[in-house]
């Protein structure tokens, strides 16, 4: 990298300073949202239960990430990796999935766990 | 033309270069520089290299004959178990990773060092512990589960010391995995100016390649073997069929790891290939983008396709299907990059120094080891031959074939910038071809073995499979000397070969640009780059 | 005082030390600071994976044993639980407001928020560690001294629950630890000066650390804690 690219760069990405009241107002927001996610979880959904937690766990988290992990503010390499990373982790589930998803399918081979 | 004559290191300059800028064991121990760094796990890998030789001679022994006379069974399946784990968490995974590309990257980007180089001393540690823990149990009666770990033999039944062994694997991975990153970071941020992705050489998109495979896969076997070594010791039962706990899960999470980790053995040699075939056919690569890509589509794909080792353990056949089908796509990149070398020779001036020697032997014998790897992925194909010396036959065309093959040319091709001393070509030369002898002599038979139906890990075997046996055994011993030799010319080369010029081979790598050996900052002036990593052909007819 | 971002390498070329200050083998501040932050977030993309395993491990038992799960899950200190989640919660926020003091060069309210989150990681440790003794006090512990106090016909997946509870919780307790040892550091580091406004890589590094772990929480207590709640 040569010495004008670098400036270029840093003027492109100044750090990013964020104001307390957002991590306050994300703070908040993460509160409220543990405190559903308990009240909820109470209440008789049938199978939404799971998705309701884990919906709420997933707004969480993507807040923390984004506010707090300043994720908001950094490059898109950054984000590509973070992807990447959970794209792999899909990637494990679901071909494990596809193994015990089916394993019922063969009326022979019924083995299950 | 100038460039590659520049005069011999001068005896009267002691301090000139990484080698001789400091002296002291202190200096190599605490050393933060990649190039010393590599040398450190060089020493160390080839003390593993030989021991897991060690133990590969123990079992080719044992199989001279069919009945059980060398050792017992308990005996022999420690000694696979072990020749397994050293070979591969100790030899393979970090041997061109870890002592080429360490060595090579930063050279090849035009960089002083590797992003963290704090770090990378770390990993080198790091490495030696979980080394130390595995050393301990072998040396106290080692382990009996197969390098594979499977549960529950693993778990509750297994003799021996599991939870050492798998603790020591478990450190070294994280040696693995801080590699890795250090190569990516490195990779992304350390450039020459003008050095730009696809003006990256191929042997470092290899490693990129390889690194993200490393840095993604790693973390999974560390928290399988945790998972084993808490059942173990702990009960908790988290693969325990009494409980209701599956082992196939185990089998899944391990292969997850353990597949793409056949391609962190494997890429990084492909990367030496690319180098050496240019140079040594004076070529540019033919099609350049496609040989970098196909790298990382093979890291990509190799996830997909682990469970092609579960066809037969109660993987559900749908599953089975799938991951077959998935595995006949691997071989496409892979059959890229094997076009694409033959493409780069063809009608090139190619010259026989040694490193091209054993591109020639990577080139055939990977061949074979990859058309072998689709007849597994088959899956009615591998019912038949799961199990059997089919399969080990296979995995070493590809791992000693392959891997190794370009572990050896890679570090013929480099000796002279690492050591600054020219090894003697006759006797590489020699020692290549008995190699080459040695290595078909051994594993040839084992297909033909495995396809009358011996099957793996068992120390007995009914008569009729003796003079297979007795050829594989030979072959080993002749593969055995040529190993041998080249680790005694090179010693010999440090103190009496010639002195190495900066460029012996007139390549255009930037790593050929900085004296032999390089002085501790790689280069005197920081390299520019203006131009393609491969400029040998006047005219360009080249795609990509 | 001088730009930092063009401060000298060492006297004789080789690295310089002390805050701020550019390694040898780098260009630039932008450079190093950008390779620390790329190796960070590489490193957290490991931790995805690590806990990965445990998540799968889960998911297919749950999956398989969804009734068993549901069960055992009763056997969770709801209370406990949430009032975790809230101090690590509180612990994130302390954390984000000591990455911002340095960054906004404030550098006197650095060690309180450091102290805070401390204190609150080591408040949530305590808590856990409440938790387990009254779990292995209940025989709630797998091994052979499991005995599980629901119906019989749950209590060998009820036991693969709390396997997979144990084996979470502690493999997040162990990271909790590490975040605390490495507050720790930050700490006797800022007493000694060594952030600026301009050079603070290592707190916001351990920031995205501790907030990471944070997250993983976010994960294990709805799965843990929650699962059998509306069931009655
Ligand atoms: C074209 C690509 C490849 C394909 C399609 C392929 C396919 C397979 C299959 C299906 C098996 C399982 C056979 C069985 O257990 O029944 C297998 C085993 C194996 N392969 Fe490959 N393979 C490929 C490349 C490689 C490479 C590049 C390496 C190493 C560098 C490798 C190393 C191994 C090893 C170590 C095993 C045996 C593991 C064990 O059970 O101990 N393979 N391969
Ligand atoms: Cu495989």
């Amino acid at each position: 990298m040569n010495q004008t690219e670098i400036q270029a760069r840093e003027s492109l990405h100044p750090e990013h300073i964020v104001s307390p009241k957002s991590y306050v107002a994300v703070f908040l927001a993460l509160l409220v949202l543990t405190a559903t996610t308990t009240l909820v979880a109470f209440v008789d959904l049938g199978p939404w239960n799971t998705v309701v937690a884990l919906g709420i766990a997933f707004i969480k988290a993507t807040l923390v990430v984004l506010i707090f992990m300043h994720i908001r503010w950094s490059s898109n390499l950054t984000r590509i990796i973070i992807v990447g990373g959970l794209f792999w982790l899909a990637i494990l589930l679901a071909l494990t999935f596809s193994d015990f998803a089916t394993r019922g399918w063969l009326p022979i081979l019924r083995m299950r766990p | 033309m100038a460039a590659e004559f520049i005069p011999e290191a001068e005896p009267l300059h002691p301090r000139d270069n990484y080698l001789n800028v400091r002296y002291g064991v202190g200096s190599w121990l605490l050393t933060r520089d990649h190039k010393r760094i590599a040398l450190l796990y060089l020493a160390s890998i080839t003390f593993f290299f030989f021991l897991g030789g060690l133990f590969a001679l123990l079992i080719r022994l044992e199989l001279l004959t069919p009945g059980g006379d060398l050792v017992q069974s308990e005996t022999y399946n420690k000694l696979f178990t072990m020749h397994g784990v050293v070979m591969i968490f100790f030899f393979l995974i970090p041997s061109i990773p870890a002592v080429l590309g360490n060595f090579l990257i930063p050279m090849m980007i035009g960089a002083k060092d590797l992003a963290f180089p704090r770090l990378n001393l770390l990993s080198w540690y790091i490495y030696i512990v979980g080394a130390a823990f595995t050393m301990w149990a072998v040396v106290h009666g080692g382990v009996d589960t197969g390098w594979t770990f499977y549960t529950p033999l693993s778990t509750a039944a297994a003799n021996g010391h599991v939870v050492a062994t798998a603790v020591g694997i478990f450190i070294t991975g994280f040696s693995s995995i801080l590699t890795g990153l250090n190569f990516i970071v490195t990779i992304h941020t350390m450039r020459a100016p003008g050095l730009t992705w696809f003006r990256l050489p191929l042997f470092v998109w290899s490693h990129y390649a390889t690194s993200l495979i490393m840095v993604l896969g790693t973390p999974v076997i560390a928290v399988t073997l945790l998972m084993v070594g808490v059942e173990r010791i702990f009960h908790l039962g988290l693969f325990d069929p009494a409980l209701g706990g599956d082992p196939v899960l185990f089998q899944h999470l391990f292969w997850f790891y353990s597949h793409p980790a056949v391609y962190i053995m494997i890429l990084p040699a492909m990367g030496v290939i690319s180098e050496v075939v240019t140079t040594f056919s004076r070529k540019n690569i033919f099609g350049y983008r496609f040989v970098a890509f196909a790298s990382v589509a093979i890291a990509v794909l190799g996830f997909l396709v682990w469970g092609h080792h579960m066809f037969v353990s109660g993987q559900s056949v749908y599953a089975g299907m799938i991951f077959s089908l998935l595995s006949f796509l691997v071989a496409i990149p892979s059959a890229i990059k094997v076009f694409n070398w033959t493409a780069t020779m063809y009608r090139g001036s190619i010259s026989w120094r040694t490193p091209m020697l054993y591109a020639f032997g990577f080139i055939g014998l990977f061949t074979i080891g990859g058309l072998t790897g689709l007849f597994l992925a088959t899956l009615g194909v591998d019912v038949h031959v799961h199990d059997t010396y089919f399969i080990v036959a296979h995995f070493h065309y590809i791992m000693v074939g392959g891997a190794i093959m370009g572990y050896l040319g890679g570090m013929h091709y480099w000796w002279p910038k690492i050591s600054g001393k020219m090894y003697p070509e006759g006797w590489a030369r020699f020692a290549a071809l008995i190699v080459f002898i040695g290595f078909n002599l051994t594993f040839f038979p084992q297909f033909v073995l495995g396809y009358l139906g011996m099957p793996r890990r068992y120390h007995a075997y009914p008569p009729e499979f003796q003079v297979l046996n007795v050829m594989s055994t030979a072959g080993a011993s002749v593969l055995g000397v040529g190993y041998v030799i080249p680790m005694i010319y090179f010693a010999w080369s440090m103190r009496y070969g010639k002195n190495a010029p900066a460029n012996p081979w007139r390549s255009t790598g930037l790593e050929w640009q900085t004296t032999s050996p390089p002085p501790t900052e790689n280069f005197p002036v920081p390299p520019v780059v203006t131009s393609e990593p491969y400029v040998y052909a006047t005219e360009s007819e080249v795609v990509g | 005082m001088a730009d930092p971002r063009r401060l000298p390498h060492g006297e004789d070329g080789g690295p310089a030390t002390g805050p701020g200050y550019l390694q040898h083998h780098f260009e630039s501040l932008v450079q190093q600071k950008d390779a620390s932050s790329l190796g960070m977030w590489l490193f957290l993309v490991t931790e995805i994976l690590f806990f990965g395993g445990l998540f799968l491990v889960y998911t297919i038992y749950r999956w398989s044993y969804p009734l068993a799960f549901a069960d055992a899950s009763r056997h969770m200190d709801v209370r406990l639980g949430t009032t975790n989640t809230a101090v690590l919660i509180i612990s994130s926020l302390t954390m984000a407001m000591a990455v911002h003091s340095a960054a906004a060069g404030r550098r006197r309210l650095i060690i309180p928020f450091l102290a805070a989150t401390m204190l609150l990681g080591t408040t949530f440790l305590g808590i856990k560690a409440i938790e387990y003794t009254e779990h292995i006090r209940h025989h709630l512990f797998p091994g052979p001294w499991f005995h599980y106090p629901g119906p019989q016909i749950h209590a060998r997946p009820a036991e693969l629950f709390f396997s997979l509870y144990f084996a979470m919780t502690g493999l997040h307790a162990l990271h909790m630890v590490i975040g605390l040892g490495i507050l720790s550091v930050l700490v006797v580091q800022s007493r000694r000066g060594r952030y600026t406004g301009q050079w603070h890589t290592p707190i916001e590094m351990s920031g995205l650390y501790w907030h990471f772990v944070d997250i993983v929480w976010i994960f294990l207590f709805p799965l843990l804690y929650l699962i059998g709640r509306h069931v009655h």
